[in-house]
């Protein structure tokens, strides 16, 4: 306590005021940013999204990222049955949970609902609720329900349609439809076509390996890749080449703008190049081509080169350029003189002195630069792909487009993600490598 | 900083008989390999170009002529119509200070979310040691999707309108503010915070008054130029999906000859800006920084 009695009373009384002073800037910034915030949710009108927002579609973009369906169609004029996977054709199979007998089909959906087609009409049982009847007379349909409508059947004259936990049923004048649901990708591997469809991993190594050639004509390795990557539900080998073709707009991108920016950023180096009005010049140019976005370069180089990967290569090498020159010159500025004036000591010409004194001093922050970017660049080629038409991006928002291939859109963004992690960690660990030397 | 082309390696020495031609071996032999790697970069972008220009709709050399037709088109129409340039640059400015107020909100909410998964996975500080993995894993997820894609789910979800690119543009701000945040938070001095553990503080409290004083520089220096960053995301997302400038210059695009004035007037708001956002952000920037460094 003796201390405190040693502090003049006015640096008290100054330290008080100057901690007031910041708890009270300290609670300033908090109210502006927090005015700000229910300025920005007025302005978004926030509430609104409430009442825009459509749960039905978050519900089947949700089930579709785990699920697949079977859909098991009666046309109602030929009577024809048909069972398939996400209700296209070319995958029509025979499940062992419908059962026709003459024009009486019954669909078992498990855990007692059980609906059943016949000439009449349709019957769902759905247990805990009752029977749901669909009479179909005169091109109208007639419904009878155990108990009041509840909110997941949904009925009309011409369309009638219940969605329950295990599935969904939908009655309309032309046809009746059951979509059973089942977790997983169907057909992820192989489909119907393929002689390896339905076969466990271990007899698939064992084909593979040392059992006899399904076709003689090749290798059941060999068959098995071409039957995975042409795989006509799923498109593998398109899905690989596009992920390829977006690491290589990213590739070619930040590589091409490394070695434009490099001779450039001497150029924009306060003590490389000493006529200043050249130096100002070329940094003006960086912030230009930096300012002016990805975005629009993007636009203007699809004009002039049309959409695919080299376009957007190109766009991503405009930005990186102006992006490498300003951080080049930079690190061109810090470096240590006395290696460049000991060069100079043995009489080196200026480009000696750039390649000896200069370039070892500063590749390793170009190259973590260039790789950090390189990484980064992975992410951006997705969206420049997107503008530009190429790549995965082109294929994410073209199945996004449709608004109903979710298990695609799931499947590209896994491959996405794992792209870019994979990135990220190699070019973590060159980094590393390339500053502990 | 290492010199690559000369040095030992780290525990390998050059014979001591004759350290003259050994260094020189060593030389010869870095060089060689500097060389090679130059050769299989140069091949490498050689076939990437010829592949990549292989699947593009139209050829580089082709296109090279027209690399200058469209701005010019462009640009001679708005030259012609200059007139209108000014009432339609006010008139984009609601979309305007709309994909700012994208970016601004992301950054915002985006950066809270990060200083809470930074400090859960800085050591030291997180105060569930053995969850710092999972909160470094779920960081490196959220980096890696890219906004927009999340946004065009969300749209299809929650409608257009702003909110998706709000959310899209946080969940990444989170992933990546949070990386740089708890690099941050690790080299802060943690005597501090031993200090008010002595004093029976809480985890709030040790961070609130022993970490976040040492870290705010640094902190709001990332947030403003994830800030400039987001300005750019927020115009491309209104391009690719809903909302703001990008939005306004996708429709002028479109339409094409008799808008170009349009696409000029947003093309000159957007670059100004961004130039202003990017020339305040590095001041307040170097600010931030050289204040920290004088205490």
């Amino acid at each position: 306590m003796a201390d405190a009695s040693m502090i003049p009373p006015s640096l008290a009384k100054q330290v008080e005021t100057a901690f007031e002073r910041r708890k009270l800037m300290s609670i300033g910034i908090l109210a502006a940013i927090l005015a700000y915030l229910i300025y920005a949710a007025i302005s978004f009108d926030v509430m609104g999204v409430a009442s825009r927002a459509r749960m039905d579609n978050a519900k089947n973009l949700l089930s579709d990222f785990w699920s697949y369906k079977v859909s098991v169609v009666r046309d109602n004029r030929s009577g024809a049955i048909t069972a398939a996977i996400d209700g296209d054709q070319r995958y029509a199979f025979a499940p062992d949970w419908v059962k026709t007998t003459g024009d009486v089909t019954t669909v078992d959906l498990g855990g007692g609902n059980v609906v059943t087609y016949d000439a009449q009409g349709a019957r769902y049982v759905i247990p805990g609720y009752g029977t749901v009847d669909i009479v179909a007379k005169d091109g109208k349909l007639s419904f009878t329900a155990p108990g009041a409508t509840p909110d997941w059947i949904s009925a009309s004259d011409s369309r009638i349609s219940v969605s329950t936990s295990v599935g969904r049923f939908i009655y309309t004048k032309s046809k009746v439809e059951t979509q059973r649901f089942f977790p997983g990708w169907e057909l992820f591997f192989f489909t119907f076509d393929s002689p390896f469809y339905g076969k466990s991993f271990g007899e698939l190594t064992a084909l593979a390996l040392w059992e006899p050639r399904i076709d003689p004509d090749q290798s059941n390795y060999a068959h098995m890749q071409h039957d995975f990557l042409t795989n006509s539900m799923w498109h593998h080998g398109d899905v690989l080449w596009a992920l390829f073709e977006t690491l290589l707009m990213a590739f070619l991108g930040t590589f091409t703008a490394a070695l434009i920016a490099l001779p450039l950023s001497f150029l924009a180096a306060k003590n490389m190049m000493p006529f200043a009005p050249l130096r100002f010049g070329i940094r003006r140019v960086f912030d230009f081509i930096r300012g002016l976005d990805a975005l629009i370069w993007t636009l203007i180089l699809v004009r002039a080169f049309g959409p695919g990967p080299m376009t957007g290569a190109l766009a991503i090498m405009m930005t990186d350029t102006g992006l490498f020159g300003k951080t080049f010159s930079e690190a061109l500025e810090n470096i240590d003189e006395k290696q460049v004036e000991g060069i100079r000591s043995t009489g080196a010409n200026s480009v000696q002195r750039a390649r000896f004194g200069v370039i070892p001093q500063i590749m390793p922050i170009l190259m973590s630069q260039v790789l950090y970017n390189l990484e980064s660049n992975t992410r951006s080629a997705t969206v420049i792909g997107a503008i530009v038409g190429g790549g995965i991006g082109l294929l994410l928002t073209q199945a996004i487009g449709t608004q109903k291939d979710w298990e695609d859109v799931a499947y590209y963004l896994i491959l996405i993600i794992a792209m870019v992690i994979i990135m990220d960690w190699l070019s973590g660990l060159i980094r590393h490598k390339l500053i502990k030397g | 900083m290492v010199d690559l082309a000369f040095g030992p390696e780290p525990g390998k020495r050059p014979a001591a008989s004759d350290p003259h031609l050994a260094y020189l071996a060593m030389v010869r032999q870095k060089r060689m390999y500097s060389a090679l790697m130059l050769v299989l970069l140069a091949f490498l972008l050689a076939t990437g170009f010829h592949l990549a220009e292989g699947r593009n709709a139209g050829g580089f050399l082709n296109g090279l002529p027209n690399l200058g037709a469209f701005p010019s088109e462009v640009l001679s129409e708005a030259w012609t119509e200059r007139a209108n340039l000014p009432g339609l640059a006010i008139e984009h400015l609601p979309s305007l200070i709309e994909t700012i107020n994208i970016a601004a909100v992301s950054t915002l909410m985006g950066g809270l979310c990060a200083a809470f998964l930074a400090l859960l996975s800085t050591r030291g500080l997180a105060p569930f040691p053995r969850l710092t993995p999972v909160a470094r894993r779920t960081m490196d997820g959220m980096r890696a999707l890219p906004d927009v894609v999340i946004a065009l789910v969300l749209i299809y979800v929650l409608g257009g309108g702003p909110i998706p690119a709000v959310i899209a543009i946080s969940i990444h701000t989170s992933g990546a503010l949070g990386k740089l945040f708890s690099e941050a938070a690790e080299n802060a001095d943690l005597k501090p915070v031993e200090g008010l553990t002595s004093t029976g503080a809480t985890w709030g409290q040790r961070i609130w008054l022993g970490i976040i004083p040492q870290v705010a520089p640094n902190w709001a220096s990332y947030l403003l130029m994830r800030f400039e960053i987001n300005v750019r995301a927020s115009a491309i997302l209104g391009f690719v999906g809903q909302g703001g400038i990008g939005a306004d210059l996708k429709v002028a695009m479109q339409w094409g000859t008799g808008k170009y004035d349009q696409v000029v007037a947003i093309f000159i708001i957007l670059f100004l800006t961004i130039v202003i956002i990017d020339r305040t952000s590095d001041w307040l920037r170097t600010r931030l920084t050289k204040g920290a460094q004088h205490g």
